[in-house]
């Protein structure tokens, strides 16, 4: 009965639409449009002077030029990196020297005197909090400086204009221009880029969006860049310069990352995910001037403090391992050291070292700990860190992160391909689940996991032969 | 403005009875739907609403699911439903199918509308479609502080008039215009506004005489529909979305 019912009035809609003809879907909008316009005619008043987009025209016509649009782009990362580079400095040491320098050794007293067996102090002072005030002290003012900006520059309406700049070049790679979007929301973080994904409605160029989301460098990976440029880079010249020079060395991480987007996308378009490339209307948003308190409000809490707490809670465990590792002994050698050593060889075949790889390992989780992990391996492969007695840490600046780096073996290649392993490894563990969300595929999930890693591999070592051909 | 800005300052003003809920929204009595164009400020007047902090941004298509969220105003728990932003919900891509179907099948007892002030017209072309679709709309004219900035001004109570629902000027950054907006969707809800929707004029004649036909039928088979007219010329429009809904018999129960 109902059934019946139901295919009668589709019966007559379909009948009916052999009537109307085709073109019913036109109609349908052009009266949608023609009403909206007779309505917007009858209740928009204009006051004064019409033609009042002309000042955004023009900053458009600026920005988005074809001459300077990219220049600007530059300019304009130059300057927050430069920004973020000379502010994090001092506070950083700060934070420090009082995490590490003065609080450790209260509670390390604290620690004897309750009456703790020295493997549960070690596992818990030295390895949990240490790894915890590591990470404080490294990420929390570049976060502070760095997030601020980036959500002033969005809210003010300038990420659509990179979009825009950059569209040409992801439909000549054979992916969707909303790419660019998403990019974009990568550099704040990958599994958000990947999930922002769901805007390209295409499947094909929905994965290789998914799959070169890695390739923009995220929240977790952008202080370790500049933290070695610092050390490394910029140690290289005259210290009016120096925080110039690493600037520049992260731009272009940031750009060689932009490139091997492309490079990428244009490769999989050529082999595994073939076809054509939809084209779609990109809205250029009104600028608005940002509500300076709120974003900075925002901006703290939301990115800040979020990123902050996730790297905390995984830097926790993984401060436990490092200190299990280098506390567990095997023939009078740590584990971390026999690791380390182990893996050295494998390491320098790529510019990199046993530390730097044992660090990934451990670091998995998350990128952000990448740094901390060095470190803290560093200090326990020198046998800086004793089992148990208190030990000093006397990082109050870069400069001597960078003394403690060097001791460890580290040149300029070292931070040179750390920075480019770094742009260039696999997803955080937070990116493989997300990309496995949303593309449902164990498949494509190890591909977008696996292929960064052989890239960097691949990268790291091209650059050490490159190297040693000149030294 | 300035009218708004000095009655959001006064203790007696409905702000006052405002609870935000964050996501603590089980057992509400109304559910809101938030609607509208990408980058007009949803996720702003979402977390006004709510005291949430969804990510907002000057991006379009920042929201790309649904965002839930409450707020209790009046001894009512309101869940509100932040929906992704479309142009238009007559093409088939995922964000305007999940603002369609949740307007459509979630039938929520009120749709706040967000429209740019400044840039009404193509908004419009949204609100048109929403209005065939519900007959429980407010619509907030969002941005106006930006609107007047570029010597735009909207006769609200004329937009009011031809839509058939009421209209709130609003500049939710600022935080303008919340309070009324909040009292307006309550009335609403509680029927003590009733909406007179506007109905698309626009079609050819002949397309016209087959959407009324069509939607006889429909209304006969369905007596109460509230959007018989909208089914018709989606099927008229071939949506294959629409006719299996008709045939999973989803439009019975309403």
């Amino acid at each position: 009965m109902e059934n019946k019912d139901i295919q009668d009035l589709l019966d007559l809609a379909s009948e009916l639409r052999w009537e109307v003809g085709e073109n019913f879907h036109d109609t349908l909008v052009e009266g949608i449009y023609a009403d909206a316009a007779h309505i917007a005619q009858k209740t928009e008043i204009k006051i004064g002077e019409p033609n009042p987009y002309n000042f955004e025209r023009k900053l458009d016509q600026v920005l988005t030029s074809k001459k300077y649009g990219f220049p600007i782009m530059i300019l304009i990362l130059s300057i927050i990196l430069w920004l973020t580079i000379q502010g994090a400095n001092y506070p950083s040491g700060l934070l420090a020297s009082f995490f590490l320098e003065f609080l450790h050794p209260i509670l390390k007293t604290g620690a004897s005197q309750v009456g703790l067996p020295w493997w549960l102090d070690g596992f818990l002072i030295d390895g949990v909090y240490l790894a915890l005030g590591w990470v404080i002290s490294v990420m929390l003012p570049p976060m502070a400086i760095f997030f601020p900006m980036f959500t002033l520059l969005e809210d003010f309406g300038y990420l659509p204009r990179v979009a825009f700049n950059l569209d040409s070049l992801f439909k000549k790679s054979g992916a969707h221009g909303k790419q660019a979007l998403t990019m974009s929301m990568g550099w704040g973080c990958n599994a958000a880029g990947v999930v922002a994904t769901r805007i390209i409605d295409s499947p094909r160029e929905r994965l290789i969006a998914i799959i070169t989301n890695n390739f923009s460098l995220c929240n977790g990976r952008w202080p370790t860049q500049i933290l070695i440029a610092t050390i490394f880079i910029g140690a290289l010249v005259p210290d009016s310069f120096s925080t110039i020079l690493a600037s520049i060395a992260v731009i272009n991480i940031a750009l060689l990352g932009i490139g091997f987007t492309f490079l990428s996308s244009w490769m999989l378009s050529k082999t595994l995910l073939k076809g054509e490339v939809s084209t779609f209307a990109l809205e250029l948003p009104p600028y608005r001037p940002p509500n300076l308190w709120t974003t900075l409000y925002t901006s703290l809490i939301d990115r800040t403090l979020i990123v902050l707490w996730r790297a905390m809670v995984f830097a926790a465990p993984a401060g436990a391992i490092i200190w299990l590792i280098s506390n567990i002994y095997v023939d009078n050698l740590s584990l971390a050291n026999i690791t380390i050593d182990w893996m050295d060889g494998f390491g320098l075949f790529f510019g990199l070292n046993g530390v730097i790889l044992l660090a990934y390992v451990v670091a998995i989780p998350a990128n952000e700990i990448v740094i901390p992990t060095i470190l803290m391996l560093t200090v326990a492969h020198l046998n800086l860190m004793g089992a148990g007695d208190g030990v000093m840490f006397e990082l109050e600046s870069t400069t001597e992160t960078a003394a403690l780096l060097h001791a460890g073996g580290w040149t300029l290649l070292t931070g040179i391909n750390l920075m480019l392993f770094s742009l260039l490894h696999n997803p955080c563990s937070t990116t493989i689940y997300t990309i496995y969300q949303e593309t449902k595929s164990w498949k494509w999930t190890a591909f977008a996991s696996i292929m960064p890693v052989i890239l960097g591999f691949l990268v790291t070592f091209l650059v050490t032969q490159i190297w040693q051909l000149f030294h | 403005m300035t009218e708004l800005e000095s009655c959001d300052s006064c203790a007696l003003n409905n702000s006052a009875q405002l609870l935000k809920l964050g996501i603590n929204v089980e057992n509400a009595d109304y559910v809101i739907a938030l609607a509208g164009n990408p980058n007009t400020g949803k996720s702003t007047v979402f977390n006004a609403l709510t005291g949430l902090k969804q990510h907002t941004g000057n991006w379009p298509g920042k929201t790309v699911t649904r965002a839930e969220g409450g707020y209790r105003f009046k001894d009512h728990k309101m869940k509100l439903i932040d929906l992704p932003g479309t142009y238009s919900l007559l093409s088939t891509s995922q964000d305007e199918e999940i603002a369609r179907n949740f307007i459509l099948f979630g039938k929520p007892d009120v749709t706040i509308i967000i429209v740019d002030a400044a840039r009404i017209e193509r908004n419009l072309n949204l609100v048109l479609q929403i209005l065939e679709i519900t007959d429980r709309a407010v619509l907030c004219l969002n941005l106006m502080d930006e609107a007047l900035r570029h010597h735009i001004d909207i006769d609200e109570r004329t937009l009011g008039k031809e839509l058939g629902i009421p209209v709130v000027k609003c500049s939710a950054i600022k935080k303008q215009g919340i309070s009324e907006l909040i009292s307006t969707v309550h009335q609403v809800a509680m029927r003590q506004i009733i909406c007179k929707p506007y109905r698309i004029k626009g079609l050819s004649k002949p397309a016209q005489k087959m959407v009324d036909k069509l939607d006889k039928k429909i209304r006969k088979n369905y007596p109460g529909l509230p959007n018989s007219r909208w089914i018709a010329m989606r099927l008229l429009d071939a949506d294959a979305d629409i006719i299996k809904a008709l045939k999973n018999g989803d439009f019975i129960n309403h």
